[in-house]
């Protein structure tokens, strides 16, 4: 250990609890990081053997492998575990572990609270996938929860609102932790335009869950009261409406997909400029994109629901409003390939993610401006064609740049090289295996394959098997990242201090692996 | 802002007040699940978990008291509590506005629809879709109610609530001169007007489900009505208690003129409650 870790003060750091307790106590933000990073990891695992059993019984039309109940409770807890199992936990875990790191602070703002923020995660897990094990298995009404199918479930169904409002708290806990660490423990000097991409990104996050969580909270309030206490929020013999939910449920859900992607626009942003040896290309607009990216998002979201029935006004506005996201992002795109331009550029493992993060996420956002427009859409709504765009933008999108940053900051964080071999054929084989799935989708949305389906027409047969085939070796394929981890945890090549050439900022000033504790005395920003 | 060696921030030791919270969520969930689908025992399986987290709360709650009171919160560990005040209560607003929206969204788009299209007139013919309403269906089946009027009750507790954002005020102005009479007199006096606002207000619940049919079950009204009033009560309920836990705080000695965010985090989340129930006065009460 290093001397910044022996300068701990009187009521300090010695005497941690070992083993289990270690961990169910700790108040370390790297340990309450690691922990978001394998819990995210192990729920990929779990909500990705889901997604292969349904690409199983889609090998073929008819019905194959299981009851089509069954199907349909894997699709929606496919999608709630990704989302709130998966992605989210893994931005969380990096913003535990790099944002005290990147501007120089001890710890995050309060350290318990980051400790329940984290386990409120395994209680919602339990009441989540020990469901399946329920009478009537879990829930089978898809992660939107849409009424009135979903007033109908049996008890599961309360699990899993319940569960929503665990995961909601600790999602609002740990933002308001991470919120606060920004705004009041930057190191001396660094002011806020000059915070690393990552940091700022994670801002406005932050402020989105604070804004849109407890709206799903309430969402799911009424659901829960529509189902046990009498209320007709979403019942038109009562004078409510089933078309109300998705009101409330898509201003939370629309702001809740910037949500899942703009630490990935962060990550991507501290990749970029350190294999292109250039600092970030147009640093104030990808703030000012960033941000308008996030109020824009409160103003979209009844493109879910242009088929759903809504005045044409209403959907004139949001079909404009949700293009207009376009420019912001685009800013972004052009931005990081603005500085790749002209730079001397090498391609090791977290770059290659990145940049098959801008090619492909660009794809998918380009499906999303064919969603955007309304009469494309009323013909689009529940097709294929919305489960390729939205897995191109989570899978290429947010789970690529997730790979990226542990690729990127695992020498740091464990002292060792990965394995750049290991690496690079992961990457290729997720790159292959995932256009190989999700591709295809396209062609099966325009022809008017509809989503959530156990069973489909004979002439969707080929594009299905392709989709198959990809799935499985996107799917094995994640298991060299697993022993790749393992490996470069165990040892491995003694990674430096600076760990990347070009890297800039201050985690690089730290040791590597970097230290129990970090920053106790803040350094100083020119 | 260099941070000498005696002003480092807090980092508080390891911690086992966080993983009991989990339990007792997971046994409240747990039990709560049993409980609304009348499985055995669920309503005693919610108490446990109810009482384990009261205990976590007192336990952590403690132990935060005791890191004030022992002066290891510096300045900046203070200016984190006030910007992570800030923010919860702003998620407290988008709480709330889930239910607004939902009241806005019936009693001025979807309601109207009711009445609107021809299918709607064949099938409910006598249906008069305006606001206050319990539906159609609900109103072909017989339901009636007669909604809540503003000049009674709500209006004294608009009175009380008012009142009692004065009152605490008024305290905060003791602490800060150093007056601890004032301090607790103050408090006392929010409190108690707390207490009767609770009180008044579990009456007219009760006044409004046995002689006005107004119900939980009334429609969208009753819905609506039931559940942005039972929720800010419930916020009115919490805050009462942290008022409590202020004034047995401020009767121990504890807070000086300089050194009370405790106090004045209360303070901000009575005002905050404060707040929404004059929107809810104005918007649920009065303009039916």
């Amino acid at each position: 250990m290093s001397d910044a870790a022996h300068a701990h003060d009187d009521h300090g750091h010695h005497a941690h609890p070992t083993g289990i307790m270690r961990w169910l106590t700790t108040t370390n933000h790297k340990d309450i990081g690691s922990l978001y990073l394998w819990f995210s990891l192990i729920m990929l695992f779990t909500a990705g053997s889901m997604a292969l059993l349904i690409r199983s019984e889609l090998f073929e039309p008819g019905m194959q492998l299981m009851h089509p109940d069954f199907f349909n409770q894997l699709t929606t807890m496919h999608g709630l575990i990704m989302i709130f199992g998966v992605i989210m936990p893994a931005f969380t875990g990096f913003a535990n572990w790099q944002v005290p790191l990147m501007i120089g602070a001890p710890d995050m703002a309060f350290p318990r609270m980051n400790n329940w923020s984290f386990w409120l995660l395994p209680v919602a897990g339990i009441m989540l996938l020990g469901s399946f094990w329920l009478p009537g298995g879990a829930v089978a009404g898809g992660w939107t929860m849409y009424p009135p199918l979903f007033i109908q479930g049996g008890v599961s169904y309360d699990l899993t609102i319940l569960a929503v409002h665990i995961m909601g708290l600790s999602s609002i806990m740990g933002s308001i932790n991470i919120i606060t660490t920004i705004l009041n423990m930057r190191a001396p000097g660094l002011t806020l335009m000059k915070m690393p991409m990552f940091v700022w990104t994670w801002l406005i996050t932050a402020y989105l869950l604070i804004a849109t969580m407890p709206v799903l909270a309430g969402a799911v309030t009424m659901l829960l009261t529509d189902r046990n206490f009498g209320t007709h929020f979403f019942n038109a013999a009562g004078g409510g409406d089933p078309v109300m939910f998705q009101h409330i449920f898509w201003f939370f859900g629309h702001p809740e997909v910037y949500i899942l992607i703009l630490p990935a626009f962060g990550i991507v942003s501290q990749i970029i400029p350190t294999f292109s040896r250039k600092p970030l290309f147009g640093y104030a607009s990808m703030v000012y994109a960033t941000a308008s990216i996030a109020i824009l998002s409160f103003t979209v979201w009844a493109h879910h629901m242009f088929a759903v029935g809504m005045p044409v006004a209403a959907q004139l506005f949001f079909m404009f409003s949700t293009m207009l996201i376009a420019v912001p992002t685009g800013v972004k795109v052009f931005n990081w390939v603005a500085t790749m331009w002209k730079g001397s550029l090498t391609f090791e493992t977290p770059m290659l993610f990145a940049i098959a993060f801008v090619c492909l996420f660009t794809i998918g956002g380009f499906s999303g401006l064919v969603l955007a427009m309304a009469p494309v859409d009323i013909q689009l709504q529940d097709t294929y064609y919305v489960v390729a765009h939205f897995h191109y933008v989570l899978v290429s999108g947010a789970l690529f740049s997730i790979f990226a940053g542990i690729y990127y900051w695992l020498p740091k964080w464990t002292g060792h090289m990965y394995n750049e071999t290991l690496g690079k054929t992961h990457f290729w084989l997720s790159v292959i295996g995932m256009n190989i799935v999700f591709f295809p989708m396209h062609f099966l949305g325009l022809a008017g394959m509809p989503r959530r389906i156990p069973d489909y027409a004979l002439q969707f047969t080929e594009f299905n098997q392709i989709a198959t085939v990809g799935a499985f070796i996107f799917g094995f394929s994640q298991l060299i990242f697993l022993v790749l981890v393992l490996k470069t945890i165990k040892g491995g090549a003694k990674a430096s201090d600076q760990v990347w050439e070009g890297a800039q900022g201050l985690e690089w000033t730290v040791p590597s692996p970097a230290p129990y504790h970090t920053f106790e005395t803040a350094p100083v920003v020119k | 802002m260099s941070l000498a060696q005696t002003d480092k921030y807090y980092l508080p030791q390891p911690s086992l007040w966080p993983i009991i919270g989990s339990v007792a969520l997971l046994t409240m969930a747990v039990g709560g699940v049993m409980a609304m689908h009348e499985i055995n025992h669920g309503l005693w399986v919610l108490l446990a978990g109810v009482a384990v987290l009261f205990f976590m709360m007192f336990g952590w709650f403690g132990e935060v008291i005791r890191d004030s009171e022992a002066g290891r919160y510096n300045k900046q560990v203070d200016s984190s509590y006030r910007w992570s005040m800030s923010w919860f209560i702003f998620s407290e607003v988008m709480f709330f506005a889930a239910f607004f929206g939902a009241l806005f969204y019936t009693r001025v788009l979807s309601v109207p629809w009711l009445g609107e299209s021809d299918t709607m007139q064949q099938l409910w013919p006598t249906f008069k879709a305006a606001w206050p309403t319990a539906g159609p269906g609900l109103t072909a089946d017989g339901l009636k109610f007669t909604p809540m009027e503003a000049w009674g009750i709500p209006a004294i507790n608009t009175l009380l609530l008012l009142s009692s954002g004065v009152t605490v005020t008024w305290a905060h102005w003791g602490l800060k001169k150093n007056n601890r009479m004032q301090l607790i007199l103050g408090l006392g006096m929010t409190v108690t007007l707390g207490v009767v606002f609770l009180c008044l207000q579990a009456y007219e619940y009760h006044h409004a489900y046995t002689q006005m049919g107004l119900t939980l079950g009334a429609g969208v009204y009753g819905a609506t009505f039931f559940m942005l009033t039972g929720f800010h009560g419930f916020h009115v309920l919490v805050g009462t208690t942290m008022l409590i836990v202020m004034l047995l705080r401020s009767i121990a000695g504890h807070f000086t003129a300089e050194h009370h965010f405790a106090f004045e985090a209360v303070s901000w989340y009575w005002h905050f409650v404060d707040v929404v129930w004059v929107l809810l006065f104005i918007l649920v009460y009065w303009l039916i």
